[in-house]
Parts: structure tokens; C-alpha cells; sequence
């Protein structure tokens, strides 16, 4: 353990440069974050991943973006284990009825402010499991989303250019108090 | 003692199914395959329903020889297998779920995936509306002088899959563990219905995102059995080197998480670098990091890249240089050792009854490897081993893990130098009359049975098995007596698929 510890101080580190924001991203937000939040959040943003009926692609994706080349927490950002301590909500699938009443739940037990970024094409609209009889369909079904990130499912460039996207638009929006 | 072939001499043979026989039988012929099941003479891959008729695969463990035997039920009701055979009690309540068949003699009648959510009970078979309402789920009583019961889920406070656990426990020890999944249920048995073979095609691999590859050649392969449709040599091997990688890739992910709910974050970050290198590969080979949509009936979508093979070639080369030292410090810190061994223990009688497959079952003894035991192409002509230890802790089912990591990368060597040349693919000839098939393929976490028949270029029936579905209940054995704080090691070391056993 210690050769491998010694050698990590040594060797540069794999995380790569920060991607752009992405600009759709950015447009879908432009109404979405308000100016207070900024004052209350600071320049970072705890996030609560809820699987609503995925087939588990997205959320690999979103793991990734805890190694070493994308590690997002270096941005502020970082994944917590209740949705009570979240500011955003990170949900995938398209939402089955048997997760419908779950999500509104946990939905419910996180305080405001709060964004809800739905992840994947399922997220968007149900994707291809769209008009099953267990399938209610997209997120914005059943909570209100503020962001979309498309993708089946979305690389994890593609997912944190959208969370920068996030946390610019809750930066930008910022008033010196 | 008869052997599977009698079996099916019993029967009415059903001429259009590939490539293994299947027989229509009359009850008693089912009751005896269900007592046979019993007595572990053989094992059971797979039971499905239909509207108005169950079918049973299974197969000889000796002989590797597989059958299908079918029962015609217009009564809506079928001699229970689930009675004399555990292993097939989910899978008669998902039936009952589905079509509305009941199985006569079900110790266990509770719905599993009906929710009472869907507006409407038995999808797939006589429709009845049903407006929403959650009776409330019964779960198993455990009694005892201060005993606790602990709820999680379906939403978790990791980044995974939803479902439902129930612990009882006594102070910290588990008595009991009992699962409620389903939470994931989409309806794609019901949604393949009609479908395309195309869209069929997508839907599978769809159904558990971390084996799309292996669904995508399992759903292929059924197809291609249907309509005997004779895949071209490149295709063949390139869909070894797609399935190879995905195992790869999991593996990988797989021995740091299970180090990491041992809170030794040092492996976990070490393997999901070379599990990202693997991911990056994947994607300058063939176009997606997880190789989704890639492997079509009838061949493979696109031919790997000119850089693609260097970049597969430099990820294993990255694997081969760094995964020792890991396996070593693995292997040498004591305080993730004591957390590993002996704990979590799967009976190797309790692996063979459930016929456990992948990494479960290889770590308790059951050498069944659907690449070995079934040898498809190019496996027949492949150079491997297949791992198997007794132990059946958490420890043993990370070393089997680690030694199939070293397995792939030669399996991968040989598919990169011996990749013939030549088409992709070929195309689906088309048929009126209704043609059936079945494949097995060995993804990362065990054997992916596929099932269907194609009517007019249509799916008329498809129905997807998990490996899932045996090695689920078995996590709920391996629990007892274990501490709480034990459970993410041991369910992490399984590592079931919610979405592939919930479809």
C-alpha cells in the first residue's frame, strides 16, 4: 500500500481538464435558478441519485464521474446518501409505476431550493420503454425538472457539462449581499 | 433413470424450436421434470408463461444436454414447480403476476411484481382493470425475545438500483433477510410483443445496462436460432472480444466496489481508473463506452476501428502492468481480509440447487460457464480456464473475479490476433410460419437464457432470464448470521441485477 500511496505523489494525476458548460444546458436553466441560491449553497451543490427504473446504464456512468479522470468533486460537487442533505436530485429511467410514489417521496423530503436534472433519454420522455403498462414515462411526469441530459446513456462529459452547467447558472445568478 | 431425451419422447415435439428440443407434455410428465428438479438431478434455467401456457427449461448438469418442456394450461391453472423446487417460487409468482396463470400448490402466493400500480392485473395475459391501490405487502415474520426490523430501500443511499430490503435483525446479527423487488418492472416482455426484430433487438439490450452486450447476443443468437440464420466468421469473433470486454470492464468495477464497502477506498480508486481505460477502449473500438447497440441478429452493427484494436491492445497492456500490485495489496491487508473471508458463505448445495451461475456460483463450487459447458462459437476454439473455488465467502467471489480479469485479457489477446476478415453480417430471410428459439450466453454475472418466437418478422413471445433470478434468494441464505454491517459486502459481492430481474 505504501509503494502505491508513494507513487500517486509522483505521478501526475489521470483527472483531465474541466469540459465546457454545455450551452443547451445552459439556456434550459436560464429560468430555473434562483438568485438566492447562491447565498444559501456557495459555490457547491450535494447531489441525491434516485434510480426510478433504469436499467442500471446511467447510472455506471454517473459512478464514473467519482474516478479519478472526472472527479467531480473537485468541483464542489459530490453525491450524499439522503435526500435531505441533497440540493439536487439526479434521477434516471424512464419512471415505473412501481417507482412513481417513491420518487414523489423523496422528492418531498428535500428542502429547497432544489433542482431535479432528469439523466438519460428515458429520463426525457421514456425512451423506448415508453407507453408499457408499468411505465408511467419521463421525470417531468411526476416532479418538476429543471435540466435534462440526453444520452443512452450520457458519457460522463456529457453529464458534468450539464452539472456545470448547474452550478454556473446558481453561480452567475449570485448577488453580493 | 431417465435422461432428458426420454423426457421429451413423452411428449409432442414442437418441430420449429432451435436448437434445443421441446416437448408439449401432459401434467404428470411435468409433475415427474418437477420432482427430478427436486431431487437435483437436473436444473432448472428458466420458467416462463405464455397466455395460456407455461414452458420449463432445463438441463442435465452431467450431459450439458438442455430441454424444453411445455404444459398447456386453457384452464389458467398449472401443477406448481415452485411446491417441490424453491429456485422456481419467484418466477410462478411473476407468472401469476404477468398472465394470471396460478400455479396449484404455491407455498408462497404474495404478488412479486405486480405493485398493485399498473392500473390493470395480469398484462400479458386476460387484462382486468384494476385502479391503483397498495394492499400492503406481507413480509415474513421472524419471532424472538428483541428482535428489530430494519426497512431500506427502494431508493438507496448509494448511486444503484432500487429495491426493497427487510431485515430482521438481533441486536447486530441477522436473522432474516427478505427481498421486494420489482421496483423496476417496465414491461418489456410485454413491450417486445409485436415488436420488430430490430427494435427487439434494442429492447434487450436495454434490459440490465452492465450486460447489454451479453442480452444483445443472447437476444441474436435466439433470433438466429429461429431463423437459422448462419452468422459470418468476423462477426462471430468480434462478438466474443464485445463480451470479453464488458466482463472486463465489470470485473474491474466490481473488486474495487466490494473493497470500498469494506471503506478501503485506496483498491476502489485504482479500479475504476483501469475500469475507465476499458470503457475508453471500448469507445474508440466500436462507438460506445458500454458497447450498447453494437451485436444485431444476424451479425454485428459495425466493425471495430482501425485504432480501436491499439487502443484495446494499450488498456490491456495498462491492466497487465498495474492490476498485480493491487491483487498483492488485496491480498496483504489483513483488516480487508477479516472483513472478507468467511463472510457471507454460499453452500455449494444451495449454488447447485439454484443452478447459481457467473461468479456465485464459480465461487461455490458449480463450474457451470455457459462459454465452457455450451462451448458456442468461437469459444469452442478458444484457449481458457474457468476458475471455480469452494469457499463461497465474499473473499472467494472477489478471487474468482480476479482470476476471470486474467482470463479475458488472454481470451482477448487470441480474438485481437486471430480476427478473420469478411462481412459483418448477414440478413434475416423472411418466414411466415412461426419459428422458435433459444440461446444461453455467459455475460459477466452469470448465463442470460433468451426465449422466443418469431411470427411474420415479428416477436411474438420473448422472454429474457437473468441470472439474477437464482442468485437473488440465495443472497437472502448467505445474510443469516452475518452482521448488518456486513450486508453491502455481501450483496455488493453478488452483485444482482434489479432492472434484469425485475424486465
Amino acid at each position: 500500500m505504501r509503494k502505491l500511496l508513494f507513487e500517486s505523489l509522483f505521478r501526475r494525476p489521470f483527472t483531465e481538464l474541466p469540459p465546457l458548460p454545455d450551452d443547451v444546458a445552459v439556456a434550459e436553466l436560464a429560468s430555473s435558478v434562483g438568485r438566492a441560491a447562491r447565498r444559501r449553497l456557495g459555490r457547491s451543490l450535494s447531489i441525491r441519485e434516485i434510480d426510478a427504473g433504469s436499467c442500471n446504464g446511467c447510472e455506471l456512468e454517473i459512478h464514473a464521474l467519482n474516478n479519478a479522470y472526472y472527479d467531480i468533486e473537485r468541483f464542489g460537487i459530490k453525491f450524499v446518501a439522503s435526500p435531505r442533505h441533497a440540493d439536487v436530485l439526479m434521477v434516471t429511467g424512464p419512471v415505473t409505476k412501481n417507482m412513481r410514489e417513491a420518487l414523489k417521496r423523496t422528492y418531498d423530503a428535500t428542502p429547497n431550493p432544489k433542482w431535479v436534472v432528469a439523466v438519460g433519454d428515458c429520463g426525457r420522455d421514456g425512451g423506448c420503454f415508453a407507453g408499457s403498462y408499468a411505465v408511467v414515462g419521463g421525470v417531468a411526469e411526476v416532479v418538476p425538472v429543471d435540466l435534462h441530459i440526453p444520452g443512452c446513456p450520457p458519457t460522463p462529459t456529457a453529464l458534468l457539462r450539464g452539472l456545470l452547467a448547474l452550478l454556473e447558472r446558481v453561480d452567475s445568478n449570485a448577488v453580493t449581499p | 433413470m431417465p435422461s432428458l431425451i426420454d423426457l421429451m419422447l413423452e411428449g409432442r415435439a414442437v418441430e420449429q424450436h432451435r436448437p434445443w428440443p421441446r416437448a408439449v407434455v401432459d401434467a404428470a410428465v411435468w409433475n415427474f421434470a418437477a420432482r427430478e428438479l427436486a431431487h437435483g438431478r437436473w436444473s432448472l434455467l428458466g420458467l416462463w408463461g405464455e397466455p395460456t401456457a407455461v414452458h420449463m427449461a432445463i438441463i442435465d448438469g452431467q450431459t450439458a444436454e438442455i430441454a424444453v418442456v411445455s404444459l398447456d394450461c386453457p384452464d389458467r391453472i398449472y401443477p406448481s414447480v415452485g411446491l417441490h423446487h424453491p429456485p422456481a417460487l419467484r418466477l410462478e409468482r411473476s407468472i401469476r403476476d404477468l398472465y394470471g396463470l396460478s400455479a396449484e400448490g404455491l407455498p408462497d402466493t404474495r404478488p412479486w411484481l405486480d405493485h398493485d400500480q399498473w392500473g390493470v392485473r395480469f398484462p400479458l395475459g386476460g387484462r382486468i382493470d384494476a385502479p391503483p391501490g397498495a394492499a400492503p405487502y406481507r413480509f415474513l415474520t421472524a419471532e424472538g425475545h428483541g428482535m428489530h426490523q430494519i426497512a431500506v430501500g427502494p431508493v438507496h443511499a448509494g448511486i444503484i438500483e432500487p429495491g426493497h430490503f427487510r431485515f430482521t435483525a438481533s441486536g447486530e446479527t441477522v436473522v432474516r433477510l427478505e427481498q421486494r423487488l420489482g421496483y423496476t418492472h417496465k414491461g418489456i416482455e410485454g413491450l417486445m410483443t409485436g415488436a420488430s426484430l430490430e427494435r427487439a433487438a434494442k429492447l434487450a439490450g436495454r434490459v440490465s445496462g452492465d450486460s447489454t452486450v451479453a442480452y444483445a447476443y443472447a437476444f441474436s443468437r435466439a433470433a438466429e436460432a429461429a431463423l437459422q440464420l448462419v452468422v459470418p466468421d468476423r462477426a462471430v469473433w468480434l462478438r466474443a472480444l464485445l463480451a470479453e470486454l464488458e466482463r472486463l470492464a465489470n470485473h474491474l468495477g466490481d473488486i474495487g466496489a466490494i473493497c470500498n464497502d469494506a471503506s478501503f477506498s485506496l483498491m476502489q480508486a485504482h479500479c475504476s481508473v483501469l475500469r475507465e481505460s476499458v470503457l475508453r477502449a471500448s469507445h474508440s473500438a466500436f462507438g460506445h463506452r458500454l458497447l450498447r447497440d453494437v451485436i444485431v441478429p444476424g451479425g454485428v452493427a459495425r466493425d471495430i476501428s482501425e485504432e480501436g484494436a491499439e487502443a484495446i491492445q494499450a488498456a490491456l497492456d495498462n491492466i497487465r502492468l498495474r492490476f498485480p500490485a493491487l491483487i498483492e495489496l488485496y491480498d496483504n491487508t489483513a483488516s480487508l481480509q477479516d472483513r472478507t473471508v468467511d463472510t457471507g458463505v454460499l453452500t455449494s448445495a444451495l449454488a447447485r440447487q439454484y443452478a447459481a451461475g457467473g461468479t456465485v456460483g464459480r465461487a461455490s463450487g458449480r463450474s457451470f460457464d455457459a462459454r465452457r459447458s455450451l462451448a458456442y462459437p468461437p469459444y469452442d476454439s478458444l484457449r481458457f480456464e474457468i476458475p471455480v473455488l469452494t469457499e463461497g465467502d465474499v473473499n472467494a467471489r472477489v478471487w474468482i473475479r480476479v482470476r476471470e480479469v486474467e482470463q479475458s485479457l488472454a481470451l482477448i489477446d487470441q480474438i485481437l490476433s486471430r480476427l478473420p476478415p469478411g462481412p459483418l453480417g448477414t440478413h434475416a430471410a423472411h418466414r411466415r410460419e412461426p419459428r422458435e428459439g433459444m440461446a444461453i450466453v455467459e455475460g459477466f454475472r452469470g448465463d442470460v437464457l433468451v426465449w422466443l418466437r418469431v411470427h411474420d418478422g415479428l416477436i411474438e413471445r420473448c422472454h429474457l432470464r437473468d441470472p439474477s433470478w437464482f442468485q437473488w434468494p440465495l443472497l437472502e441464505a448467505v445474510i443469516e448470521n452475518n452482521i448488518v454491517a456486513d450486508f453491502p459486502l455481501c450483496n455488493k459481492s453478488f452483485n444482482c441485477s434489479y432492472s434484469g430481474q425485475d424486465l
